[in-house]
């Protein structure tokens, strides 16, 4: 039984969950000591409310992103457009609710108010055609770098920049506000806790289903890290990377209609700016390398939320949020001073001096 | 012989190992002033390695260096250079989008007034660097705009000026220049000798060896095999010695492979007919049978990697047809191939073969994961199961399947890349160099292990640069020379005869 704890401990200290955990406990640890009442929570209308639970609701684009990010960064890829899909699929939500903008009126303004059952388009349609049109925007970068050997920062800065024009073509470049509902349950709705839990964990489950019960995630890895031998081997590279950028544009579609969704709003301005950064920097967080190979979807999820409970925490010391972005530098800092291998092996032998010496004491204690 | 006391470096008794890799051993090496001396051998001769000790960038863990006249200890690249050694390397490192002349003289610019670069004096300075070389050229256009034998030049005068050079190397300078450029670096390579420089010539055509050479040093599987002077060595004699016929380690291979033979099918399994790929190989015609051990045998570059790529799908053939049970084939890639039943276990294992990060276990599972789709997976116990039966079928040393495959040594490495492909099961089994950098007994062990794959009815392709162990695994053996299929041996073993057709007419 003990040599069972052992292994399962020694394998968990091998995974690449310790980093970014740890990295979420120095910040928690921080700020049960400075911050009142962080760990607080309270039942208000059947609804969970306190900090944890606004670290959920804000973090989970972001960890959506991640996940997508992830996949792309495990081929060896980059997306620098995520940010922008998300303003194209929130553009195409709200015109799909509302189309008067493009003069498909169909009933007067008033009427839209006073009705929030209203969606110009069917329910289903108004959730999918956003996200068929996302995972368009990923398939045009996979192209572009599978197909057509662009690298991939340089082929995803394309619809970086053009995507927002895109979006603002949608929409004419108004901002459409939501009144219906249900489309505003998506990023407001609770169901005890934040409805955008739901969203991430379902994601989670699929992308972690889509990787790992089949072969993709290995081929991925693979591609990652010697893309030539992938090739060698006989797995088809460019389908491969092909597929990371469409689930990575999917990811980012959803991404985009839970925060218009939050906001009630399609601004195509705002929504997803700069969230690529995030995105990219939760994957880091992570562990998952640049250079591509192994990743795990779970580490990028906490590296999403380490992002988020800083911002969180700051926001409670009052920190400005515009001097927030220096903040996040700050722990990007830190969790990459985690993965520095100087500190790697200084940690690694305070472990082995543990580990060697718990079982000998016990021992010595029978 | 030239004259000892004219030695500018002697090298003796020089031995280095790498892990799993006895590179170099016991190997005796002299340069003498005023000579032009080929370094010649096949891959994982040890030539490479060698000129590595000598400019410093490896250390020799035995053997001393001696440079004029004096014991020297080479500690870096820096420290050669200062001694007046200097190398000019197979791909041309310099900038192409700076100038000549700032490529010449960058880190060393001319200034004035302590901090200004003098642009003036850099291009002259630079044009003289290139006139010692009989080399005119507008040293203000960047240095891409010429061709690669123009930059080889350039890199060359650059080498020549950095130090007060006395011992010039080239590794393999002439492996991407036309006829034409070839010989113009020969002029200057001349020029050069008159002038009582030193210079070690590492190339793999033979031609050339006897064109420019005075001396030639020999060199195979880590050893020195001799220092000769190029007009008293025939063609013959230098590939025999290149090839070589180590008598180390010969067991019942033979017998057990006329055995096998009675396993020949009648009926062809691959044929191609004219098959070919212009700038890659001629057209050639290949039959090949389940049960049947095909060796391909051939210089470097006499294009017998590429047969096993057009055969493998990773080039497409432009001419010519290829038929697979009498089923012309019209896709050519390797995931296609592998879901026919055909395995390419490739020349360079570091690039096409291994993926460093990932595990033994998948590493070995990779090829039969791709042939079953990205939808069926195998089961992560059924993944152990197949590792584990490979480790210990090709007794590969490792404490566990979950290993990274980086960190085994280079024969253990290739065995795993070989257990890769005899877990997709193919029907054909096309083997570049898999014995290539590794020890003396895996060697044997996986020679042993192609004679028994077709004994169990696959059909293998070995290709080789040791001529003795195409002999020795080959029911068959093809000749490659020039890129393109020069003749067929079947039957009897014509060890003469095929020397004769890997060397050419000539000899």
């Amino acid at each position: 039984m003990k040599g069972f704890v052992a292994r399962q401990l020694s394998k968990f200290a091998g995974s690449m969950l310790v980093t970014p955990l740890v990295a979420l406990l120095l910040i928690f640890v921080v700020d049960f000591f400075t911050i009142p009442g962080f760990f607080e929570f309270r039942l208000i209308n059947n609804q969970l409310y306190g900090s944890l639970i606004d670290i959920l609701v804000h973090g989970s684009p972001t960890m959506i992103l991640a996940m997508g990010m992830t996949l792309v960064i495990a081929t060896g890829g980059i997306d620098l457009s995520v940010g922008a899909v998300m303003a194209i699929s929130s553009s195409v939500m709200c015109i799909m609710i509302n189309p008067s903008i493009i003069g498909l009126n169909l009933a007067d303004p008033q009427f839209i108010i006073n009705n929030p059952q209203y969606t110009w388009a069917p329910l289903f349609l108004v959730f999918t055609v956003p996200l068929v049109f996302a995972a368009i925007c990923g398939l045009w970068n996979g192209m572009l770098v599978a197909y057509w050997h662009i690298q991939p920062m340089v082929a995803t800065l394309i619809l970086m920049i053009a995507g927002r024009g895109i979006a603002q073509l949608v929409t004419n470049a108004i901002q459409i506000i939501i009144f219906n509902d249900t489309v505003a349950y998506v990023g407001n709705g609770f169901i005890l806790v934040p409805f955008t839990v739901f969203i991430v964990a379902g994601v989670f489950t699929v992308a972690w289903l889509l990787t790992r019960r089949t072969a993709i995630g290995l081929f991925i890895e693979s591609v990652g890290i010697n893309s030539r031998s992938s090739y060698y081997a006989g797995i088809n590279e460019k389908r491969i990377k092909l597929v990371a950028y469409a689930f990575c544009g999917f990811c980012a579609g959803i991404a985009g209609l839970m925060v218009a969704s939050n906001l009630r709003t399609s601004d195509a301005n705002q929504i997803g700016l700069y969230t690529e950064l995030d995105a990219i920097l939760a994957v880091v967080i992570g562990g998952t390398l640049m250079s591509g190979g192994r990743f795990s979807l779970l580490a990028s999820c906490i590296g999403a939320l380490v992002l988020q409970s800083t911002i969180t925490s700051m926001l409670s010391y009052g920190v400005p949020a515009s001097a927030i972005i220096a903040v996040k530098a700050l722990v990007v800092v830190v969790v990459l001073l985690l993965y520095a291998e100087q500190i790697r092996t200084y940690g690694r032998r305070i472990l082995a001096k543990l580990t060697t010496q718990t079982p000998a004491t016990q021992e010595a204690a029978q | 012989m030239p004259d000892p006391t004219n030695d500018i470096i002697v090298m003796t008794g020089i031995d280095k190992t790498f892990p799993g890799v006895h590179a170099l051993q016991n190997v005796d090496f002299s340069v003498a002033r005023g000579e032009i001396h080929a370094l010649v051998g096949e891959n994982g001769a040890g030539k490479s390695t060698l000129i590595k000790v000598l400019t410093g960038a490896d250390r020799p863990d035995k053997g001393t260096i001696e440079f004029d006249g004096e014991l020297v200890v080479v500690r870096s690249p820096l420290y050669a250079q200062g001694l007046g050694i200097s190398t000019v390397y197979q791909e041309v490192n310099l900038c192409p989008n700076l100038t000549v002349a700032e490529n010449l003289l960058i880190g060393r610019q001319p200034k004035t007034l302590g901090f200004a670069v003098s642009w003036k004096s850099v291009n002259f300075k630079a044009r003289e660097y290139l006139k010692q070389l009989d080399v005119d050229i507008d040293v203000t256009q960047p240095l891409g705009s010429y061709s690669i034998a123009m930059q080889q030049m350039v890199a060359i005068a650059r080498a020549l000026s950095v130090a007060n050079a006395k011992v010039l190397i080239l590794d393999e300078p002439t492996s991407s220049l036309t006829e034409h450029e070839t010989a113009q670096l020969f002029a200057v390579m001349r020029k050069l000798k008159g002038e009582g420089i030193a210079i070690v010539f590492i190339t793999h055509f033979l031609d050339q060896v006897y064109e420019v050479s005075d001396r030639v040093t020999v060199m195979r599987n880590g050893a020195h095999i001799g220092t000769y002077a190029t007009s008293s060595l025939s063609r013959m004699e230098l590939i025999r010695l290149m090839l070589g016929r180590t008598i180390a380690d010969l067991d019942d291979m033979t017998a057990h492979k006329m055995a096998a033979s009675h396993h020949i099918a009648a009926d062809s399994l691959i044929q191609a007919d004219n098959l070919g790929l212009s700038d890659s190989v001629a057209p050639f015609d290949l039959t090949l049978h389940s049960g049947e051990v095909v060796g391909i045998a051939g210089l470097l570059g006499s294009g017998r990697t590429e047969v096993a790529n057009l055969l493998f799908g990773v080039d497409k053939p432009d001419s010519g047809r290829m038929t697979m049970d009498g089923k012309v084939i019209h896709e050519f890639s390797p995931a296609a191939s592998i879901s026919r039943g055909i395995a390419l276990c490739p020349e360079d294992r570091k690039v096409e073969g291994i993926v460093s990060e990932l595990s033994i276990r998948e590493n070995i599972v990779l090829a039969m994961q791709a042939g079953q789709g990205w939808f069926r997976r195998i089961g992560t116990k059924a993944q152990y199961s197949i590792a584990d039966k490979y480790i210990s079928l090709l007794s590969i040393s490792t404490p566990s399947a979950d290993q990274k495959i980086k960190n085994l040594s280079g024969g253990n490495q290739q065995k795993v890349i070989l257990a890769r492909w005899l877990a997709a099961n193919p029907r054909l089994l096309i083997l570049d160099e898999p014995t290539r950098g590794i020890d003396v007994g895996t060697k044997a062990d996986i020679q042993r292990l192609v004679v028994s794959l077709a004994e169990e009815g696959k059909s293998c392709v070995f290709i080789s640069s040791e001529l003795d162990e195409v002999l020795r695994t080959s029911h068959r053996v093809i000749v490659m020379r020039d890129r393109a299929k020069a003749s067929e041996f079947s039957g009897e073993v014509d060890e003469k005869g095929i020397m004769q057709a890997i060397a050419g007419s000539e000899s």
